[in-house]
C-alpha cells in the first residue's frame, strides 16, 4: 500500500486547492494531442484536430479535459486506496475505450507541466516530487486492470 | 539523421537565449536530486546532499548544474551534429562515470519543467513539442555510445 507523510498529502492538496479545473484540464488534454500527436486517435469524434489552434479551441476537447482533471479529485479523496478507486475506470479504458495506458503516463507529463507552467517558483521541488508521485500512483492504478 | 525546420531551429534558440545556464542549471540539478533521490548516488563526493534544503544550497551541485547546462549550449548551437557533439562526452559517462542512460532522460524532463516553470504561458504546446524534440535527441545522443 501506497504510503504518504503529512507533507506529501499537504503538498497535493495545496496544488490541487489552487487548481482552476476549468483552465487546467483543457490545457493539458490539448498538450497533449499537439505534443503526443499519436493521442489525437482516440479523439476521432471531436472535430476538427488538424493542428495546433484548432485542438486548443475545440470545445469537445476542453469539456473532456475538465471532465478528465475530475476525474484526479476521486484520488485526492481517497488517497490511501487509490488503486481501488480507480478499478472501475481502468476496466473501463482498457475494454471499452481500447486506451494504450502507456498514454496515462503521456498525460501526467503535460499536466505537471502546465501546472509548473501556472505555480512557477511555488512548484518547489518538494511540491513536484510529492505531485509526481501522486500521478504515478494514479497511473498505474489506471493501468492495474488491463490483462 | 534528424532533421529540423526552420521553425523548430528558431524555437530552440529562441528558448535558450532566455535561459540563464547559471541559474537555471542548479535549479534543475538540484531538482533531479530531490524528485529522485537515487540519483544522488552520483554525487556522494559533493557533501550534504541528505535533504532538499542542502541539496539546493550545495555549491558543488550548483557548479556541477552550470557544467551541464554549458553542454546543452554546444547542442543549440550545431542542432545539426548533435550526435557528433555529444560522442565524447557520451563515452565518458558510459565508461569512467558508469552513469545509467535513463538518468539523462530524467534530467530533460527536470529541465524541460524548470523551464516551464520559469515561462508560464509563454511556453506554449507548440514550443513544448519542440523543446521536448531537442531534449529526445539530445539524450539519445549522451546514450549513443553505451553499448
Amino acid at each position: 500500500m501506497v504510503e504518504w507523510t503529512d507533507e506529501e498529502r499537504a503538498a497535493i492538496s495545496d496544488i490541487f486547492s489552487k487548481l482552476d479545473y476549468d483552465d487546467i484540464g483543457p490545457k493539458s488534454l490539448s498538450r497533449c494531442l499537439i505534443v503526443y500527436p499519436w493521442t489525437q486517435r482516440y479523439f476521432g469524434g471531436f472535430g476538427n484536430l488538424y493542428n495546433a489552434e484548432a485542438i486548443m479551441n475545440n470545445p469537445l476537447i476542453a469539456k473532456h479535459g475538465t471532465t478528465v482533471l475530475h476525474g484526479l479529485d476521486r484520488a485526492l479523496k481517497n488517497m490511501d486506496d487509490i488503486k481501488n478507486t480507480y478499478a472501475e475506470l481502468s476496466v473501463l479504458h482498457s475494454e471499452k475505450l481500447h486506451v494504450d495506458p502507456d498514454n496515462f503516463k503521456l498525460l501526467s507529463d503535460c499536466l505537471t507541466i502546465v501546472i509548473a507552467g501556472k505555480m512557477g517558483n511555488a512548484f518547489t521541488p518538494e511540491y513536484q516530487a510529492s505531485f509526481q508521485k501522486f500521478l504515478s500512483v494514479v497511473v498505474s492504478a489506471l493501468g492495474r486492470q488491463y490483462h | 539523421m534528424v532533421e529540423w525546420t526552420d521553425a523548430e531551429k528558431s524555437t530552440i534558440s529562441a528558448v535558450w537565449v532566455k535561459v540563464d545556464i547559471n541559474e537555471v542549471g542548479p535549479l534543475a540539478l538540484a531538482r533531479v536530486l530531490i524528485v529522485y533521490p537515487w540519483t544522488q548516488r552520483y554525487f556522494s563526493s559533493f557533501g550534504d546532499v541528505s535533504t532538499p534544503a542542502a541539496i539546493m544550497g550545495n555549491p558543488k551541485v550548483a557548479a556541477h548544474g552550470k557544467v551541464v547546462c554549458g553542454a546543452l549550449d554546444k547542442a543549440v548551437k550545431n542542432m545539426g551534429n548533435i550526435l557528433a557533439i555529444y560522442k565524447s562526452l557520451s563515452e565518458t559517462h558510459a565508461n569512467k562515470l558508469f552513469v545509467d542512460p535513463d538518468n539523462f532522460r530524467v534530467l530533460a524532463d527536470v529541465l524541460t519543467i524548470v523551464i516551464a516553470a520559469k515561462f508560464g504561458a509563454a511556453f506554449t504546446p507548440e514550443i513544448q513539442a519542440t523543446w521536448q524534440k531537442f531534449m529526445k535527441v539530445v539524450v539519445a545522443a549522451m546514450g549513443s555510445r553505451y553499448f
